[in-house]
């Protein structure tokens, strides 16, 4: 169990960089998810916390320890690949005790932990067998169990569902969050699943072109997204963003209209944007609504209806331009060719600036 | 769906092939077994009752140093295997894995070794030999072989090194396994079907070799089976029985090789090729 502390952790290829300027700090016993659309250096950035791949400069600290220039098998982690990488040509049980093999471990401590390690992840009847003979969910399993005789510090685990199919993927996702209950181990999680991310994590990493877009609890990511990116980037379907202007400050309320935005009041005291300065409205799916008697509210046509049961997704044609998706529940789901208003409350709209950060509305 | 005209084609070519390839070889074998003037009389038809002899073995098995040629060619073609599978999985390994300065400049030097025979340097290979004094020992033909084999058994190994998952030597390295233990009980074990390749690929020149027994060594107790079957071969007298003979008890090792590696060399091939 212990602390993870980056700092202006770079890493470049040549004259590409990957990770730049990254500083974390993870607490002992948290799970932080690192998620992102791929190419946003998530993995390498858990390589690098590994000691797979060196940095090109930065600090890594585990517990108290600098591991800069430690291998991979002094920093105390243990690692879970996508592709599981078992030994395939060991069994189950030389798969877990492999490597503890070489830490001069006597045996009967490393028995102990093997039967731990099978107890916890149901893997006593498969300790013999290759893991050829195995299903992928066992075979990661197998992944996770070598992982947790190494009795680590920190356990990363890169991508370990992706290869597993859907239904398969939910129950090893339960397994991993009670398994982090049990240990109590920091634990290092990347993904590009965002529900993964907002089921398993304390707190979610959000990383987009070599940088960290924000660092929050899952729900501060949904409900105050820090900048454009990962407002729509957490959430399914992504959120709505429609062009509107600052059109008129009042003592208690602005007013903001776009191309496409209808004029409406907004409650604020305080708004940084000057009188004309563009913004960003962005509203999720799940709070278009009915609209009330004030406040933002578009109106357009249904083009299609997703329906998938409760939810149904309606792609209506905004303000005559822009495609919005509205979550409707229920059975009273518009058809396509419907002309629908569809509004959402001041709380529920998210703003941001030009730059692509958000704005607080005071 | 290609059509049966086509398959029938393809079967024909190969049949005509094997027939091609194993029709000198089932001449040699089928002579060995007859009396000299059934050889001369009639070499295509196959020992008959009368023909029947093993004159051949019993002469070729109780000439001198036979027993020295089949054990110099053993030694020398199984520790020159087993000295090119080691070096060329290490060398490859080390190859594909770390990159170091000149580690791109040192594969391409060794891909020349494929391309360039190694007889176009017999003279330097012998004045370099007899001035290491190793001239007719054993030991100047076991390095001549390695340097033959190694480039193509590193250019080989390569390949199926890279296909061996990155994850893995990556797990095993968080595993805390020594880089020496990851290639000996990680890597090279899924390197078998590749080095069963490789070993058919070595062993078989290596054994039928002439050439380099010829310059490289001079007495009885150095030569190679195919080097001692010249003893037969007279100016004027040729000793068929005994060079048949010979010549036969000479194929045997190379056939038991080649089966006891031939799942793993059809399985070595082919998965290369499909991946």
């Amino acid at each position: 169990m212990a602390t993870l502390r980056i700092e202006k952790l770079n890493k470049s290829y040549g004259a590409v960089d990957v990770l730049k300027d990254i500083d974390l700090a993870i607490n002992d016993g948290e799970f932080v998810v690192l998620v992102g659309p791929s190419g946003c250096g998530k993995s390498t950035l858990l390589r690098m916390i590994a000691g797979l791949d060196g940095a090109t400069s930065g600090d890594i600290d585990i517990g108290e320890r600098r591991v800069n220039n430690l291998e991979p098998s002094q920093r105390k982690i243990a690692m879970v690949f996508q592709s599981y990488a078992l030994y395939p040509h060991m069994n189950v049980r030389k798969n877990m005790t492999f490597g503890l093999k070489f830490s001069g471990m006597a045996q009967g401590e490393m028995d102990r932990r093997v039967a731990d390690a099978a107890r916890i992840l149901r893997l006593e009847p498969l300790l013999e067998r290759r893991p050829r003979e195995l299903s992928g969910g066992q075979r990661q399993r197998v992944a996770i169990g070598r992982a947790i005789v190494r009795e680590p510090d920190v356990f990363l685990f890169d991508e370990p569902l992706s290869n597993l199919d859907a239904a398969l993927r939910v129950s090893t996702r339960v397994e991993i969050a009670k398994l982090h209950r049990l240990l109590g181990a920091t634990m290092v999680y990347v993904t590009h699943d965002q529900i993964e991310a907002m089921t398993l994590a304390d707190r979610i990493v959000v990383m987009n072109h070599g940088r960290i877009a924000q660092v929050g609890r899952p729900l501060d990511l949904y409900y105050a997204p820090a900048n454009l990116f990962v407002a729509g980037f957490i959430g399914s379907p992504a959120m709505n963003f429609f062009d509107a202007k600052v059109e008129k400050k009042g003592a208690s309320s602005v007013t903001l209209a776009g191309p496409n935005v209808p004029a409406f009041e907004l409650a604020a005291t305080s708004l940084a944007p000057a009188v004309g300065a563009k913004i960003k409205i962005g509203v999720r799916p799940e709070h278009l609504n009915t609209p009330g008697p004030t406040g933002f509210k578009i109106g357009g046509p249904v083009e299609l209806v997703e329906r998938l049961g409760e939810t149904s997704y309606a792609y209506v044609r905004g303000g005559g331009e822009t495609q919005i998706v509205a979550e409707v529940r229920g059975r009273d789901a518009p058809s396509a060719g419907d002309v629908v208003t569809l509004g959402a409350p001041d709380r529920e709209l998210h703003l941001f600036d030009e730059a692509g950060e958000r704005i607080a509305i005071g | 769906m290609r059509s049966k005209v086509s398959i029938a084609g393809v079967h024909a070519v190969l049949i005509a092939y094997t027939f091609l390839a194993i029709a000198p070889i089932l001449l040699v074998v089928m002579n060995s077994f007859k009396s000299r003037n059934a050889i001369f009389g009639s070499p295509l038809s196959p020992p008959t009752f009368e023909t029947f002899s093993l004159i051949g073995y019993n002469k070729a098995l109780g000439a001198a140093h036979v027993g020295w040629y089949f054990f110099n060619s053993t030694a020398v073609t199984l520790v020159s295997m087993a000295l090119v599978l080691l070096l060329g999985a290490m060398a490859a390994w080390a190859l594909t894995e770390y990159k170091f300065r000149g580690s791109t400049a040192l594969a391409l030097f060794l891909s020349i070794g494929v391309m360039v025979p190694i007889r176009l340097g017999s003279i330097a290979i012998l004045t370099m030999m007899r001035n290491a004094h190793l001239n007719d020992t054993i030991i100047a033909l076991i390095l001549v072989y390695v340097a033959q084999g190694l480039p193509l058994s590193i250019f080989i190994l390569s390949e199926f090194i890279e296909q061996i998952p990155k994850d893995l030597r990556d797990a095993a390295r968080c595993d805390g396994v020594p880089e020496t233990r990851i290639f000996f009980e990680v890597i090279a074990p899924l390197l078998r079907p590749a080095i069963a390749t490789v070993a058919v690929f070595t062993i078989v020149p290596i054994w039928n070799d002439l050439w380099f027994p010829l310059i490289l060594t001079s007495s009885d107790t150095t030569h190679t089976i195919t080097l001692g079957v010249q003893q037969f071969l007279g100016q004027y007298v040729t000793d068929w029985n005994s060079v048949l003979a010979a010549l036969s008890l000479a194929i045997v090792p190379v056939v038991v090789i080649y089966i006891i590696f031939s799942r793993q060399l059809i399985s070595g091939i082919t998965a290369g090729a499909v991946k």
